[in-house]
């Protein structure tokens, strides 16, 4: 009485993903430097067939050059935090639709006198199962609609472009694995023994803690709305009602902004500023294992991508083309191209975003996270939560939240220009010891003078 | 001293409501970079800038200093007499010169030797400026390569082969009009001695 899962098809989607993540990695990495040199009204690479070969032959040189550990690495946690880069980036795609799905069927209580009547339930106790099992044929046959049992055949008959569908904490599990990206970071910045590796993977670890906040925050609202942490119920909630960036234009901005930081992309990408930090926490790697950081990144890219595509713009959804009733092949492949689509628009989104605005400083970085974006998406999902609970306006509901979304927003400005700004650099306090400057150093350097006069 | 209305007072740009909330400031600069995307997606090879090297050669400044060359003069004999004046000159250290008794009447001395290390040379062009014959030039010539550092210390013959070459390309180096040149550079009868009544 659960969601089936074929071992033979579960292996055949991993093996079409992994294949897929890691050819779409490295013409990422061809896309990225095209855009990047269209934006600099540049040609970039146009060797090699145009361009096309490049990554294949970047990716050679990775596996054929000199893969260098330098004597004063901690050897054991320089080895491992590549492979905990990637492995947790490949993970938390694991729940994340990439296609065609069904909302699992939901399992209602129609037990009559029952305090949970007409809800969605989860019994655990076989005993409990049967009776509500019971209750629900009863139910199906009385309002000629399908049982629960019908509808999980049905589902399970049909192919979810997911590596496990119907997983009920969904996105909390993205986050979660996703997270652990941080410790592959840190671990790479402070094996390498590195100075400018560990300022690196410790501002890395600062600015992704900061901002897991106002990401989970800023997607509790898709949660309440859809009534359900699992992404094809998301999904299915956005087909049936609209997509969510609509309703929630708010979220999506402070969820966009929390991926850029947890993606380390400008303008949050402190962690391997290279400008500061000669390379950041990747400086002593070399060869492939420079490579499987960098593959992290990217599929935690791609991951992320898919995931906003997901919870904000409907997923495989497109209006008046494609419907949850398609089940074909042909459907199935249409849902994948769309959703490619969108997760390929949003990264060209990234990139875009990369030549637009400059790197925040680190003060400026923190202080965005902690006093705008985590009020805000408490105040957002406050909003929410109110109006899910009270529906002031009926059928109407969800038309009050952009509103309120850009009066936060414009009050958050507002707020902004009012508060007084916390002191810079030449506002600090002149202790009072000659002209200018901090006092001690200047105290010095006058009896310096002095003795040298005497 | 200057005088106050020629100051211009310029303050610190505020913060509107605008620039407070990020968002607009961020659509206005999506709209400056999607516009260079687009013009160089479609713009057709003349909206970029990028020059394709090996195959496009850059046009360089007739003044560019790069690779040194010895010239000749009418009848192909080098130029210079010998005089130091450029190894002297050169804050590099990096000419060696070997004078001997000119075998040509017009002239005192020639180079037997002349050699310039064009790995040590930093290419500021004071030889060109000290040379009372206009001998030594610095041509246009910029991607020197070589394999061995042996290979990058010129001698005669090859100094006077990059005149050759620079010449049969048509690229010849700006000529300084500071003032007269000596014997050895220009047609006899107007030496050194004429100078005092062309400065009159």
């Amino acid at each position: 009485m659960v969601v089936e899962f074929s071992l033979i098809v579960t292996l055949a989607t991993i093996i079409v993903l992994m294949a897929c993540l890691n050819g779409l990695v490295a013409y990422l990495t061809l896309f990225e430097r095209k855009i990047s040199a269209y934006v600099q009204d540049r040609v970039g690479p146009n060797r090699a067939f145009f361009g096309i070969v490049q990554p294949i032959a970047d990716g050679i040189k990775f596996l054929l050059k000199e893969d260098v550990i330098p004597a004063h690495v901690d050897k054991f946690f320089y080895l491992l935090a590549p492979a905990i880069a990637l492995g947790t980036a490949f993970l938390a795609i694991a729940v994340v639709p990439f296609g065609s799905t069904l909302p699992p069927p939901a399992l209602v209580d129609h037990r009559p006198g029952s305090t949970t009547f007409g809800k969605m339930v989860f019994p655990s106790v076989t005993l409990e199962l049967e009776e509500v099992l019971q209750a629900d044929r009863k139910f199906s046959q009385d309002s000629k609609t399908p049982s629960y049992e019908e509808k999980l055949k049905k589902y399970n008959a049909t192919f979810q472009c997911v590596v496990s569908p119907g997983v009920d904490i969904g996105f909390v599990f993205v986050f979660a694995v996703g997270s652990l990206a941080v410790y592959g970071i840190i671990l790479g910045g402070w094996s390498s023994n590195n100075k400018y590796s560990l300022l690196g993977s410790l501002r890395s670890s600062a600015q992704l803690i900061s901002y897991e906040i106002p990401m989970g925050l800023s997607v509790l609202g898709v949660a309440v709305a859809a009534g359900s942490l699992n992404m094809e119920r998301i999904i299915h909630h956005q087909v049936e009602n609209g997509w969510n960036f609509i309703f929630q234009p708010l979220a999506m901005i402070l969820f966009a902004t929390a991926i850029f930081a947890e993606c380390n992309r400008l303008p949050f990408d402190l962690p391997e500023a290279e400008q500061e930090l000669v390379g950041g926490y990747h400086t002593e790697y070399s060869a492939m294992k420079f490579a499987l950081f960098f593959l992290g990144e990217y599929t935690h890219m791609i991951t992320t991508s898919f995931l906003i595509v997901t919870l904000f713009f409907g997923g495989w959804h497109l209006p008046f083309l494609t419907s949850p009733d398609q089940t074909g092949l042909f459907a199935i492949l249409i849902k994948v191209g769309i959703t490619c689509g969108k997760m390929l628009a949003f990264i060209f989104f990234y990139m875009m975003i990369r030549w637009t605005i400059l790197r925040f400083r680190f003060d400026q970085l923190m202080n965005l996270a902690w006093k705008v974006m985590l009020p805000l998406s408490l105040l957002s999902f406050l909003a929410l939560a109110g109006l899910t609970h009270f529906r002031p306006l009926g059928n109407l509901t969800p038309w009050v939240m952009p509103p309120i979304s850009l009066g936060l927003l414009l009050g958050a400005g507002l707020l902004g220009l009012i508060l007084p700004k916390s002191p810079t650099r030449s506002h600090v306090p002149n202790l009072g010891h000659g002209s200018g400057g901090i006092g001690p150093v200047c105290q010095t350097n006058q009896a310096r003078l002095e003795k040298v006069e005497f | 001293m200057i005088k106050p209305e020629e100051i211009t007072w310029v303050k610190p740009p505020t913060f509107g409501l605008m620039d407070q909330i990020y968002l607009p400031a961020i659509i206005s600069g999506l709209g400056t970079t999607l516009g260079h995307f687009a013009k160089t997606v479609f713009g057709g090879p003349q909206a970029k800038v990028t020059q394709y090297f090996p195959e496009e050669r850059p046009e360089l400044p007739a003044n560019y200093r790069g690779v040194h060359r010895l010239n000749r003069d009418e009848e192909g004999r080098v130029k210079c007499v010998a005089c130091y004046m450029c190894s002297t000159a050169c804050p590099a250290h990096c000419i060696d010169i070997v004078a001997a008794p000119s075998p040509w009447p017009d002239r005192e001395k020639y180079p037997e030797v002349f050699v310039i290390d064009e790995l040590r040379c930093i290419y500021c062009g004071m030889c060109e400026q000290a040379c009372p014959v206009d001998a030594i030039e610095l041509t246009s010539l910029f991607d020197l390569t070589g394999l061995s550092r042996e290979e990058m210390i010129f001698n005669k013959e090859k100094l006077l082969s990059v005149f050759d070459q620079t010449v049969a390309m048509g690229k010849d180096p700006v000529r300084t009009k500071a003032g007269r040149l000596s014997v050895a550079s220009e047609p006899a009868g107007d030496g050194l001695t004429d100078s005092s009544s062309v400065q009159s």
